[in-house]
């Protein structure tokens, strides 16, 4: 009745996939943020919006070849973290908080509001704008590739392919950064900002970059996942896709580089698995579980990513893998 | 350094007498609208178009979304031959109907989104006025989708005059800002005394709304005393959530942030959960519907508005002498001002926080039926304490976080804002103001209006 | 051991020093109407070990955050070697040459001893986002990390280098904070409590270490409690109560009056404090206020000199 070996490939797909590809680079992100400088950002979610709206609304409002949207979407997630940042960065914690889900919200209403139809599409959204990602693949677009039962179209898989080499590049970078002066300065204000005051440094200057630095990855997600889907539609950038990065960051382990992606990918095998189990379980007319709709089974993810999370925080912020004295989440 | 509370102890006697008398008199006058209320039930529920949960099945063979809802005039006459249009999001016309002699229209959308319905004036018969001809709507598969159109006659005087459209937004704004400041002065205070940022505190409201509509709807009682239940069981939420995770957390010495993030997780388990039990769709309460404003001379006013604003303002006023007189109340003022000192001067801190989370628990509730009544018309949504969340944050950062009364202050503010602003900007985005007033604060005046700089650090 | 100076000061508030490094002027602090700090002009001898002393309460610790950048004043300048420090934020001070400890140490625990040093090596090119990466930082990480283990030997520390800061005891932790401020070639070291929570038997070693730091040539300032430790190292001590400077002197002369020792080191300051919810003081604690208070008038109406 249930099919264990679509359950294991569908896993296998989403381990692989566009959507651990773009959560990985939300918690590369996020990692910068909370992990390595304590920052919390609940509106990452809202770094992407702006990377993807970026990009397109260049291209399609303003002609712009795709290369030059790419770069718009990252100034946009630049910009976003400097308005941010500078009223909240002298703050305490949980005013960052705050006003970044806040502004999440604010960019997701703005861009799907009726009165901005002709700019960014309203609650359509945008396509169209990536057809000349596509043009680049090597893979026979419409073709699907078979790998041992698990199978892509050509078009995904080029996408992905790009996916993850942005997320090992992303990968590089941040290793460098955390094993320099620069990164031990970012965790040692994690640890305590007026200390790291006391030593000279400008902590809010640190704060910024690394505000700025996450941004961008968020930013480039939000576009990598743009290219992918090849459309942007408002109400996916909703404020729960924030806590589902967090969910995944807090699994991988915050505040060590893998940490954010093999996160991401166990978060969405994981997902897929119950969700497809979940599917099957409740579908036909004699559903193996009865007490469940099926239509509701949607809505069963977000309950379990919110348990997971609350649970994970309290009993092993560490993360899976991770060493209790690692952790740097309970400091304050 | 402690900080010198002069207002304090110009707090005399006299004027506490004073307040008592106020208060008393309010709770009479909320006995009255509460009778009143109570009286002009059965005359509403004869009138009422059908709503969100009657059964109309929509025809199958059509393709698009089907739309209807029945044109009902003030006076309870059904209006035939009422063209309604629907147009999508550029503006354009998708489709138009005529109401049948039962009042009835239907028709179809091509696809899901946001569309805006409208009664062609023109077409209705004469002496019939429209208040409410423009209704927007999110039409989805799977839902029955029902606009209601409000009718009747608004005094001409009151609609041209520019005085009277700015009292009303005033009046508006007030009453939204008392139901956010219900909800928020619970939050302002949780944080001042646990530290806490409750970002589950939006789902306390939620599940206050929806376990009112539960016992009016699906059990039959009558709101008032389905509100009164749902408060208690708002407390009793409350205090469960503090005795189950968040006593056990301050007893493992849990950092703030660690908690915060765990706040956030039960908001998303919570608000998927009441996805499943209730569903994505607005359901609206048995009682006080489709209320007609009365016209009071300088204002026109619904009842339930009017009982919206009676009912915060005794209720505010109940916590601030709480707060001021009580000694439960003045302990959750020490404990907020120091949790060290409360502790030490043989205030048992933990029962303290305990009543601050069932008090907060049940103006939630309280807070959640009332912005469901008053501001989403009479409906209730799952998502409807999200919305509701942020816009606490703004007022209760706008006020100073931390403070009961800045909050309460802070919360008018936004209240106002966001009516005020809806006159400008449009409707889909009128919360954008009050969020903006949010940032535009900490770049100003980060500790807000009442708080101490002490605490933002 | 003591700096003999060719003139001698005067033990009085405000007294005039010959070559002041830290100067104040008319500095005020309010906390919601209470004056925390209110001094009207203080100087501090550059090569001189001043000790900083007062009850709970007396706007010491409020000092030293105001004069570090960590709060703003209400009023006030103060100079640093003739430059303006006021209105400074905190890490433009410390890279000015004042650098602080903290009452509770802030050795940042989940960093390696080793890194908490390295950290507070000023200048570092591998601290900047650019220079981090793709200049060549690893040179002048080499030499600060020469530099670190040569102070972490001088505190003690250097078997300790490779721990977790957080392993470290109380009292190490106070050494490392000082090796660490050590670490930015300070001209000003300001100790907040340094022997506050220190097993006594490191405290010799403690005081010790503070003396290295004026035989090198630096100006050190320092609130303690404890009348024996300041007895015993300070060149210079200032008196503080409800936030004035009330006494200034050698610390000799100073313990020699009785009623300034008692009312604000000797009988009371180990008292627990009691305040009710509006933030006054209530039973044992009012009592206190008004017999400091009417010590004070006391003193001032028997034409004493507090300071002599």
């Amino acid at each position: 009745m249930i099919d264990f070996a679509s359950l294991l490939a569908n896993g296998i797909a989403a381990l692989v996939g566009p959507s651990a590809i773009f959560f990985a680079l939300l918690a590369i992100g996020l990692n910068v943020h909370f992990g390595y400088c304590g920052l919390l950002n609940f509106g990452q979610i809202g770094f992407a919006l702006v990377g993807g709206y970026g990009m397109g609304i260049a291209v399609l409002n303003f002609g712009l070849p795709l290369w030059a949207g790419v770069l718009v979407g990252i100034v946009a997630g630049v910009v976003l973290a400097l308005l941010l940042g500078i009223p909240t960065l002298r703050l305490r914690a949980d005013y960052l908080a705050i006003v970044t889900i806040a502004a999440a919200e604010i960019l997701r209403l703005i861009t799907r509001s009726t009165s901005m139809t002709d700019f960014s599409g309203g609650t359509q959204g945008l396509t169209g704008y990536g057809g000349s990602f596509r043009q680049l693949s090597p893979f026979d677009n419409g073709r699907f590739y078979d790998f041992y039962g698990v199978r892509f179209l050509g078009q995904d898989l080029w996408a992905i392919c790009v996916g993850w080499a942005v997320v090992g590049l992303s990968l590089i970078l941040v290793f460098l950064l955390v094993r320099s002066p620069w990164g031990r300065v970012l965790k040692a204000i994690r640890e305590d900002e007026d200390a790291v005051r006391a030593l000279g440094k400008n902590v809010f200057s640190y704060k910024m970059q690394a505000l700025v630095l996450g941004g961008v990855f968020g930013a480039v997600g939000g576009i990598v996942f743009a290219l992918t889907t090849q459309s942007l539609t408002p109400d996916f950038y909703s404020p729960p896709q924030t806590f589902f990065a967090y969910a995944a960051l807090i699994i991988g382990g915050a505040g060590r580089v893998f940490g954010p992606v093999i996160g991401s990918m166990i978060f969405w095998f994981v997902l897929s698995i119950t969700d497809n189990f979940l599917r099957q379980a409740t579908a036909g007319s004699n559903p193996l579980i009865s007490f469940i709709d099926n239509q509701d089974v949607g809505a069963i993810r977000f309950v379990l990513v919110g348990v997971a999370l609350a649970v994970l925080m309290a009993f092993r912020p560490q993360g899976i893998f991770g060493k209790r004295s690692e952790v740097l989440l309970d400091a304050r | 350094m402690r900080p010198a509370r002069p207002e304090e102890s110009g707090f005399t006697r006299p004027v506490a007498c004073l307040l008592r008398a106020l208060l008393g008199a309010v709770i009479v006058a909320l006995i009255a609208i509460a009778a009143l209320l109570g009286l002009a039930v059965p005359a509403l529920a004869t009138q009422q178009p059908p709503h969100g949960t009657s059964s109309q099945p929509a025809p199958p063979e059509q393709p698009g979304l089907p739309v209807s809802g029945t044109l009902r005039n003030v006076d309870g006459t059904l209006l035939a031959g009422v063209r309604v249009q629907a147009l999508d999001a550029s503006g354009r016309q998708v489709a138009a109907t005529t109401s049948n002699t039962s009042g009835r229209w239907e028709l179809t959308v091509p696809t899901e989104g946001e569309y805006t319905f409208r009664i062609d004036r023109q077409s209705l018969p004469p002496g019939v006025t429209v208040l409410q001809g423009e209704v927007v709507r999110d039409v989805a598969p799977g839902t029955l989708s029902l606009v209601v159109f409000r009718f009747g006659a608004q005094r001409a005087g009151l609609q041209t005059s520019a005085s009277a459209t700015v009292l009303r937004v005033l009046v508006d704004g007030i009453r939204f800002g008392l139901v956010i400041g219900i909800t928020g002065v619970g939050l302002s205070l949780i944080f001042g005394t646990t530290g806490l940022t409750n970002f589950a505190h939006g789902e306390l409201v939620t599940i206050g709304a929806v376990l009112a509509w539960t016992l009016n709807v699906a059990f039959g009682l009558q709101l008032i005393w389905a509100t009164l239940l749902a408060i208690v069981a708002g407390a009793a939420l409350g205090a469960a959530t503090d005795l189950a995770i968040w006593r056990p957390m301050r007893r493992r010495r849990a950092g703030l942030i660690a908690q915060l993030v765990i706040s956030i997780g039960l908001a998303l388990a919570l608000r998927y959960l009441v996805l499943i039990y209730f569903g994505g769709r607005s359901e609206s309460f048995a009682d006080y519907t489709n209320q007609v404003e009365r016209n009071y001379g300088f204002i026109s006013i619904t009842d339930k508005d009017l009982a919206t604003i009676v009912i915060s303002l005794a209720v505010l006023l109940g916590v601030a002498l709480l707060l001021q007189r009580t000694r439960i109340g003045k302990a959750m003022r020490a404990v907020a001002d120091n949790r060290d000192l409360a502790a030490s001067s043989g205030i048992n801190v933990e029962r303290v926080v305990l009543f601050v989370w069932m008090l907060a628990g049940a103006l939630a509730a309280l807070g959640g039926v009332l912005f469901g009544l008053s501001e989403l018309g009479g409906t209730v949504q799952y998502e409807m304490g999200f919305s509701l969340l942020l816009l606490m944050f703004a007022g209760v950062i706008l006020g100073g976080l931390g403070t009961a009364y800045g909050a309460l202050l802070g919360c008018l503010v936004v209240g106002v804002l966001v009516q005020v602003s809806a006159q400008v900007i449009p409707v889909d985005l009128k919360y954008l103001g009050g969020l903006a007033v949010l940032i535009v604060i900490l770049v100003i005046r980060p500790q807000g209006l009442l708080g101490s700089r002490a605490r933002i650090g | 051991m003591r700096v003999e100076l060719p003139v001698e000061v005067p033990a009085q508030p405000g007294a005039r020093k010959p070559d002041p490094v830290l100067v104040i002027d008319s500095i005020t602090r309010s906390f919601g109407g209470v004056r925390a700090v209110d001094v009207a002009h203080l100087e501090f001898q550059r090569g001189w070990i001043t000790g900083l002393i007062g009850p709970n309460g007396a706007g010491k610790t409020t000092l030293f955050n105001l004069l570090t950048g960590f709060d703003r004043p209400d009023t006030g300048r103060w100079t640093f070697d003739g430059m303006p420090l006021s209105r400074l934020a905190p890490h433009q001070v410390a890279r000015r040459g004042v650098v602080r400890t903290f009452q509770l140490t802030k050795a940042l625990a989940k960093l390696t001893v080793l890194d908490n040093m390295r950290l507070a090596a000023p200048k570092q090119t591998g601290e900047r986002f650019i220079g981090a990466l793709i200049g060549s930082w690893g040179r002048q990480e080499q030499a600060n990390t020469c530099k670190a283990m040569e102070l972490l030997t001088r505190f003690q520390l250097d078997a300790k280098a490779h721990d977790l800061a957080g392993c470290l005891s109380g009292g190490q932790r106070k050494l490392l904070e000082m090796a660490r401020a050590l670490m930015m070639d300070p001209t000003v070291v300001m100790l907040d409590e340094p022997m506050a929570g220190v097993n006594p038997a490191l405290t010799e070693s403690l005081l010790q270490h503070v003396k290295s730091l004026r035989d090198d040539g630096m100006t050190v300032v320092f609130v303690e409690h404890d009348m024996d430790v300041i007895r015993d190292i300070s060149d210079w001590v200032v008196v503080m109560a409800q936030g004035r400077v009330i006494a200034e002197g050698r610390s000799e002369a100073l313990s020699a009056n009785r009623a300034v020792v008692d009312a604000y080191l000797g009988s009371h300051h180990d008292q627990a404090l009691e305040f009710d919810a509006d933030g006054n003081p209530v039973g044992q604690t009012a009592m206190l206020v008004a017999e400091i208070e009417s010590e004070l008038e006391a003193a001032i109406e028997r034409g004493q000199d507090l300071s002599a």
